[in-house]
Parts: structure tokens; sequence; C-alpha cells
């Protein structure tokens, strides 16, 4: 077969991933909110904007984990050891992130607890995440088919960066989400945030753009080798074209746009690392061809998803068409 | 044993999915019980059934929450502890498990905010539809999983090529040797662990004299399901047994107690199978009737453990005692199930305190009886991670033990936190007797006072006789 199912599926999954930070990533930036706005009813009305949707946004996590196992089980093997600790932590603190939807309502006794344990929870998972990220983008030493390097080999300057900068973009994320999901004086209180948290995001990927070459010749031969500096200019244009069109649109009070504007700013970052990384499984070394699973898993399994994932999206967006429209203190759905 | 990175993961395995099979074995029985009342609703238009739709969906709601972020640890678990493993077996399991996600969590999930807290954004055909796909979403969840854990089992329809398991037939794959049985033996006790509890919430408010027509319905369809799909538990256990006979006879020497192979084996109803000693003591037997069972010959002949080299046999003195313990609450649920049947007769069936009591006290018994056939047929596999093919300490992550030690901890403490009281919830919500007028699941409770209203509590003391 001509058809390069390896490539295919390093796109699929990449799509999966970028699903669930996008998605997730309001989610999780709300319980990062949490420590500044404090209202119990401001707090309510921001967990009830995602209460209908956030286990189908959770999901792709594990369409993106499971989906490794399947098309890149060397890649899922070796990522999965190295960054053991960031990963079980995230996990953790998902549980404790997962479970506080349901239980801050249903013990008013000890709802600052559980509103702790959504604010806790969110932002350790956010942190791993981005701490993952880093570790990632770094490489990860191997010996054969097994991870080889040590159990903190995770644990850097670089990595720690990237856990905070992801703590921003997902605040920055969320905040947007609200801005469009609320009004009136939370929505004032909002809008205030959201030029401080755009303006950290926009420093954040400035830092990681050129941090990154630096960690690593071959992204560095990547970017800044002719012609590919001209080919890939156009990134880094569009980052600051997204970034004033997103300032201009809090000027303006937009209410929609925010939101739309800061999903792109992540959409143009995630490529940025996509064309950083191509064509690794596990960088620095192993290729996607070299991780893939044999033909028969994978055509197997994209037989499924070109037809199952239209079909997931179309209801994923009819449940989110079901509960749009604004979410006033005082609405509990039914 | 020693305390190496390789028990550990074991422990965290075995501690993490046993707290997850608990939630799904209740969800998937009670998803399809919410299904069913829906349906039943639309259909007569009798109020009862919509009252019990939305008790049944808050606490559905609390124990699906609680399902999902425990599976969400298991998933990533296959890479972080078993590396080895899922590199090896990912080829054949993976997209088991990817048809899993595509085909089962996303329906469930997509469809659970509508059916949680749409009831009055939709219309009621497009409510029950959402209802619908999360039941039949489980179900397919659990076909998946379990085609992926019965392959483990009874791996067949693959080639090993440099070490690592490659698919060649994906429907031999798929449809295992033991996968038809392990469905159906499973997906038997999800419908019977979620019946059992009805039931029991059904009697304890009988007992306590809050009788109203829909406790009387909850309770009555509890007990219909417990007498029909009780005996069918035990016909699919015995059939069950009889494959891993075929595919897995050193499991069922562990399980029976069995040491020597020979013809005319006895069925040992008490005993400590001792590893070491090769023996067992305090034994108490029936002659014979082992080979009658399961060979149905009484001169049938039984293989013994001893027909494997030490390395080879799983834990007899662990999986004698969780094998004898799920057949016995097989076996008592199926009497519960059959005595409610003959109390029917006389309308005796909402009054008499014995039964009711029974009732109550079988309430948890469909998670003890899961969490002890699980253990018998996953320590069963033991050594082998895939039977025959990959032993547990090939499929080990290279993971310090110090570093093992504390994620084990980790999830020692955190569970028992959160799931200790998310337990505490859905008890306190199922203490409460369902009402006239009941509210589903609501997000923002807030605005309601936690009290019931006057109008309510008029309603129900009118009710209750
Ligand atoms: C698709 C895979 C799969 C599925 C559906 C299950 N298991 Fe499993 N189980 C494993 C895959 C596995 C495993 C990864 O293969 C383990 C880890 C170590 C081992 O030997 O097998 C294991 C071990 C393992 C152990 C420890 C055995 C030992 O080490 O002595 C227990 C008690 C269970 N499991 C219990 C369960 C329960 C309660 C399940 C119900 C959901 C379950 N397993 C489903
Ligand atoms: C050990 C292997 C298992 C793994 C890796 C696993 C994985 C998962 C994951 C990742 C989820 C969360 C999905 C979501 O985000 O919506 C989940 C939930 C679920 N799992 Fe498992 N699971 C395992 C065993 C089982 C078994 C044996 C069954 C059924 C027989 C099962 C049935 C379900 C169901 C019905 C849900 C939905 C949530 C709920 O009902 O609580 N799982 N599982
Ligand atoms: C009295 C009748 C029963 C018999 C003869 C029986 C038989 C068996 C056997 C032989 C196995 C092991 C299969 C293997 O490892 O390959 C098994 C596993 C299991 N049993 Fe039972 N069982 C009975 C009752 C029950 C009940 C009442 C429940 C729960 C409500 C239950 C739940 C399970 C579960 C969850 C498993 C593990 C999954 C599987 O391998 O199917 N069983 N049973």
């Amino acid at each position: 077969m001509t058809f390069d199912l390896a490539l295919v599926w390093g796109g699929l999954i990449a799509f999966a991933v970028l699903m669930y930070v996008v998605m997730d990533g309001f989610d999780l930036g709300i319980g990062i909110l949490f420590p500044v706005l404090r209202e119990e009813g401001d707090r309510d009305v921001m967990v009830n904007t995602v209460a209908p949707v956030w286990d189908g946004n959770e999901t792709w996590l594990v369409l993106g984990g499971g989906g490794l196992m399947a098309v890149f089980p060397l890649a899922y093997s070796v990522v999965l050891t190295a960054l053991y600790a960031p990963l079980i932590v995230m996990l953790l603190a998902l549980v404790f992130r997962g479970v506080a939807f349901e239980f801050r309502f249903k013990d008013p006794a000890h709802k600052r607890w559980w509103d702790l344990a959504f604010c806790g929870g969110s932002v350790a998972a956010t942190f791993c995440q981005g701490i993952v990220l880093g570790a990632y983008l770094q490489g990860i030493r191997m010996a054969g088919r097994n991870y080889a390097g040590g159990w903190f080999d995770w644990l850097t300057p670089f990595s720690l960066f990237t856990g905070a900068a992801l703590l921003a973009g997902y605040a920055l994320l969320g905040a947007a989400w609200l801005v469009m999901k609320t009004d009136g004086p939370l929505q004032a209180r909002l809008f205030g945030l959201l030029t401080p948290l755009g303006a950290t995001v926009l420093a954040a990927i400035g830092i990681v753009s050129v941090w990154t070459p630096l960690l690593n010749e071959a992204i560095a031969e990547r970017w800044f080798s002719w012609p590919n500096i001209a080919l890939l200019s156009p990134v880094p244009l569009l980052v600051a074209a997204t970034a004033f069109a997103l300032y201009r649109a809090i000027a303006r009070r937009a209410e929609v746009q925010p939101f739309l504007l800061s999903l792109l700013l992540f959409v143009l970052a995630y490529a940025g690392l996509g064309i950083s990384l191509f064509p690794h499984a596990i960088p620095p070394d192993v290729t996607l061809w070299e991780a893939a699973a044999p033909d028969a898993s994978l055509a197997f399994l994209l037989v499924g998803a070109l037809v199952l994932l239209p079909v997931i999206l179309a209801y994923t967006g009819y449940s989110y068409w079901v509960f749009r429209g604004k979410v006033r203190p005082g609405d509990h759905y039914h | 044993m020693e305390l190496d990175a390789l028990l550990l993961s074991r422990l965290q395995f075995a501690f993490t999915v046993s707290f997850h099979i608990v939630l799904p074995a209740f969800t998937i029985g009670l998803a399809s019980y919410l299904a069913v009342l829906e349906a039943l609703w639309l259909w007569r238009g009798d109020e009862v059934y919509l009252q019990l739709f939305k008790y049944w969906l808050k606490i559905f709601a609390l124990s699906f929450g609680m399902g999902v972020v425990s599976g969400v640890v298991l998933s990533y678990q296959f890479g972080t502890n078993w590396g080895p493993f899922a590199d090896a077996t990912g080829p054949v399991l993976g997209p088991l498990m990817g048809y899993e996600v595509l085909s089962a969590f996303f329906l469930e999930a997509g469809f659970l905010g509508v059916m949680l807290f749409g009831m009055d954004r939709v219309g009621r055909s497009l409510h029950f539809t959402a209802t619908l796909m999360v039941a039949v979403g489980t179900l397919f969840s659990a076909f998946w999983i379990l085609s992926a854990n019965s392959w483990m089992h009874t791996p067949a329809g693959h080639a090993i090529v440099d070490g690592q398991f490659v698919p060649e037939d994906w429907w031999a794959i798929i449809f295992n040797p033991s996968f038809p049985y392990r469905l159906v033996h499973m997906v038997l006790a999800a419908y019977l662990t979620t019946a059992f509890v009805v039931g029991a919430v059904g009697a304890w408010h009988l007992l306590g004299r809050r009788s109203s027509p829909a406790v009387r319905v909850m309770f009555s369809m509890a007990m219909w399901m417990a007498a029909l799909v009780a005996p069918l538990q035990i016909l699919a256990g015995d059939l069950h047994g009889l494959n891993t006979l075929e595919y897995q006879p050193a499991k069922v020497a562990a399980m029976e107690g069995h040491w020597e192979t020979r013809r005319e084996a006895p069925l040992v109803l008490f005993a400590v199978p001792d590893m070491d000693a090769e023996k067992n003591h305090y034994e108490l037997a029936i002659p014979g009737l082992a080979s009658l069972i399961l060979t149905h010959d009484r001169q049938g002949e039984l293989q013994g453990l001893k027909a494997w080299p030490k390395d080879e046999r799983p834990n007899a003195t662990l999986i004698f005692w969780s094998f004898r313990l799920m057949v016995a609450i097989g076996l008592l649920m199926a009497a519960l199930g059959l005595a409610g049947l003959w109390l029917r007769r006389g309308d005796a069936l909402y009054q008499r305190r014995w039964f009711l009591r029974a009732a109550v006290w079988l309430g948890p018994s469909g998670f003890v009886a899961v969490l002890a056939g699980w253990i018998t047929t996953e320590v069963g596999r033991q050594p082998w991670l895939v039977y025959g093919l990959l032993r547990t300490r090939d499929g080990v992550s290279p993971v310090d033990t110090p570093v093992v030690a504390a994620s084990l901890l980790g999830f020692v403490v955190v569970y028992t936190l959160v799931f200790g009281a998310g337990f505490y919830y859905l008890i306190r919500l199922m203490r409460r007797a369902p009402e006239i007028g009941e509210q589903g699941p609501a997000i923002g409770e807030m605005s309601r006072a936690a009290g019931v209203s006057p109008l309510a509590a008029l309603a129900r003391g009118e009710q209750s006789r």
C-alpha cells in the first residue's frame, strides 16, 4: 500500500491531543481561576458552564493515550514510563477535579473543601501536563526498546517553565470561555483578567520558541536553515496577528471572539511544536515509522476512526448546542 | 515475597482496577435500568416511573463520575507500569481499547450531559434517545474491554514477530475462546449487582414504613431480576468454568484445590490449600462430585496442580476461597429470587420482614461477588500476562521501587479519601425515599433550600401508610 498509515495516525493522535488540550483546557482553566474568583455564587455559575460537557472533553485524553498504545505502542511504553511521576500526579489530580464537579453540590457543608479539591486538582493536573510537554520536547533516553533514563530526568528548568506557561494558557482559555458563557458583574471581572493573561501567554510562547531551539540542534536546524526560515515565518507572524486581534477584541468587549482567538493562539503554538518535532514519535531519535504498530493494526483502527470520529464530532456539537447560551445564577438545567 | 517494583506494580494495578470495576458493575446495570424506567414512563405515562427515573438518575450521576475518573487512571497505567507489556501487545490490544474509546466512551460522555440535565431542554423522545445511547455505550464498553481482557487469557488470531504480538485475524482476536463466556457472565453480574442494590434500597424503605408506590415498584422490579437472572448466572458460570477447564486447566485445579491428577476427583468444600507443602489442610470433600460437575462424568479425569512446574502454578490459597465466595453469593442470590417468587402469591412480598431484611443484607453482595470473581480470574492467570506466552515479570516497566511505592501510597490515600466520600454521598442519597415530584440531578442546587418543600412533605405523608 502506498498510503502512509503511520503518518496518518501521527496526524490523528496529534489531533486528539489538540482536542484534549483546548477542550479540557478551558475546564481546567476554570479551576485555575478559582483563587481570584472567590464568590460562591460565581463559582457555581463557572462550574455549571462546563458540568454537562467536561466528561466528553476528558475523553479526548483517553483517546490520545489509548490510541497511542494501539498505533505507536513503543512510544506509549517508553514515554509513559519515562514520565511516570508527573503522569501519576496528573491522574490523581484529575480524580480530585472530576469528582469535585458532583461532590461540591452534594455536600454544602464541605463545599469549601471540594472547591479546594477542584482548584488544586485543576492546577496540579495542568502543571503536570505542562511538565510532560516540556520533558517530551527535551527528548527521552532509551536503550533498545526500553526507557533508560533516571527517575527525575523530567525535572528541569525548561519543563518547570512549560508547566507554568500552560497554567497561564489554560487560565486564558477558561477566562475567555467564561466571558462567552456569563454576563453581569462576573463577566466584567473576567474581562479584566483577559488582558494580563493574554500578555503572559504571549510572553510564554516567545520564551519557549527561543528556548526550544537552544535545547536541541535539530530543532534549531528545522527553523533557522534556509529555505525553512522563509517557509515557516508565517507561523510567528500569524501568532502576532492573532495576539493583536485578541487585544482589540478585548478592548471592544466582544463576547465570543476572545475565546475563538485564544483557541487559535493554542492551535498556532501547537502547530509550532509539531513543526519542531516532526517526524519524531519519541524525540530525539525514534521516528513515527519506527514506533508504529504493524499495518494490520493501523488499518483496522483507522476504519473505525474515520467512520466514528465525524459521528462523535457531530453529537459532541449537538450536546454543546443543547446547552448553548448564558448560564446565570440559579440556573440548574432542568 | 520480595517487595520489588514488580510486586508493587501488581498491587497497584489490582488496587486501582478493583476500585474501578465495582463502579462499572453498578453503572452498566443502572444505565439499562434507567432506560427501562424511562421507556415505561413514556409508554404507560405513569408518573411513578418518572419519579423512580429521577431518583436513580442522581445516584447514577455520582457513580458514573467516579467510574470515569478511576477508568482514566487505568488506561494510562499500561504504559506507566507495564511498558514492555504495552509495547508487545499494543498492536493487538490497543485497537480493541481504541474501539472502546471511539464506540463507547464518547457515546456515553456525549449523551451524558443531555441525559442528566437536558430533560427540559430537548423533547421527550430525544431525551430517551440520550438515555438509551448512554446505556448502549456502557454495554459497548464492556464488550471491547472484556474482549481485550479475554484475549490475555485465551490468546488467538496473532503471530509473534520479534517479541511483538502481531494481529493476523481480527475476528479470531475479538471473539477469542473465553470472550463470549466472560461477556455474558460479566454483563449478568452487572445486572445482578444493580438489581440487588435497588432491591436493598426498596426493602430498607419498606422496613422503615416509608412504603409508597415508587418504593414497591422498585422492590418488585428488583426481585423479578433476582428471580430470573440469578439462576441464569449460575448456568453461565458453569459454562464459563467448563471453558476455563479447556483452556486454563491449572486455574481450575487451583480453584478446586486439586493437587493430584486423578479420576473421580472430589469436590472440596472446605480446605486451606498450602502452596509450599503442595497439599490441603483441614479438607472436607464430597467424593467424585468435581469430576461429575466439570466433566459430566463421575469417572472423568481432572489434572491437579502438581501436573505443572512450581513456577507455573497460580496461587490456590487465594482463588480457592475467592471462587467459593462468589459461588456462595450466587446461590444466595438465586435463593432470594426464588423466595420472592413464592411470596408474590400471597402479596406477602412487601410484608415479610425476614425477607426484607435478607434483601437489605444482600444489597452489597453483587460488589463482593464481582471482586471475588475477578480475583479468581486474574490471580488464576498468573504467572502469565498473556497466558502461556508472556510472563508477568517480563511485562513490568523498569521503574525504581521507591517510585512505585510512592505512587501506590498516593493511590491508596487519594482513593480512600475521594471514593470514601463518594460512597458516603451515595448512601445518603439512597437513605432518602423517592418523593412525589422528585427532581433530577441539579448542578446548581443553591437556589433551592436544602430542606424539602412543605408541599412535597405533605404529599409524602399522605402516601405512606
Ligand atoms: C484488558 C486488560 C484487563 C482487564 C479488563 C482487567 N485486567 Fe486485571 N490485570 C491486567 C489486565 C486487565 C494486567 C495488566 O494484565 C495485570 C497487571 C499485572 C498482571 O499480571 O495482570 C492485571 C492484574 C490484576 C490483578 C492482580 C493479579 C496478581 O498480580 O496476582 C487483579 C486482582 C486484577 N487484575 C483484577 C482485575 C479486575 C477486578 C478487573 C475488572 C475490571 C480486571 N482485573 C480486568
Ligand atoms: C482493566 C482494564 C480497564 C481499563 C483500562 C478501563 C478503562 C476505562 C476508562 C479509561 C474509562 C473512562 C472513560 C471515560 O472517560 O468516559 C472507563 C470507564 C468505564 N469502564 Fe473501564 N476499564 C477497564 C475495565 C473495565 C471492565 C472490565 C469493564 C466492564 C465490564 C469496564 C466498563 C467501563 C464502563 C461501563 C465505564 C463508564 C464509566 C462508568 O460506568 O463508571 N471497564 N474504563
Ligand atoms: C454460582 C454460580 C457461579 C459460578 C459457577 C461462577 C463461575 C465462574 C467462573 C468459573 C469464573 C472464572 C472464569 C475464568 O477465570 O476463566 C467466574 C468469574 C467471574 N464471576 Fe462468577 N460464577 C458464579 C456466580 C457469580 C455471581 C453471582 C457473580 C456476580 C454477581 C459473578 C461474577 C463473576 C465475575 C465478575 C467474574 C470475573 C470475570 C469473568 O472471568 O467472567 N459470578 N465465575
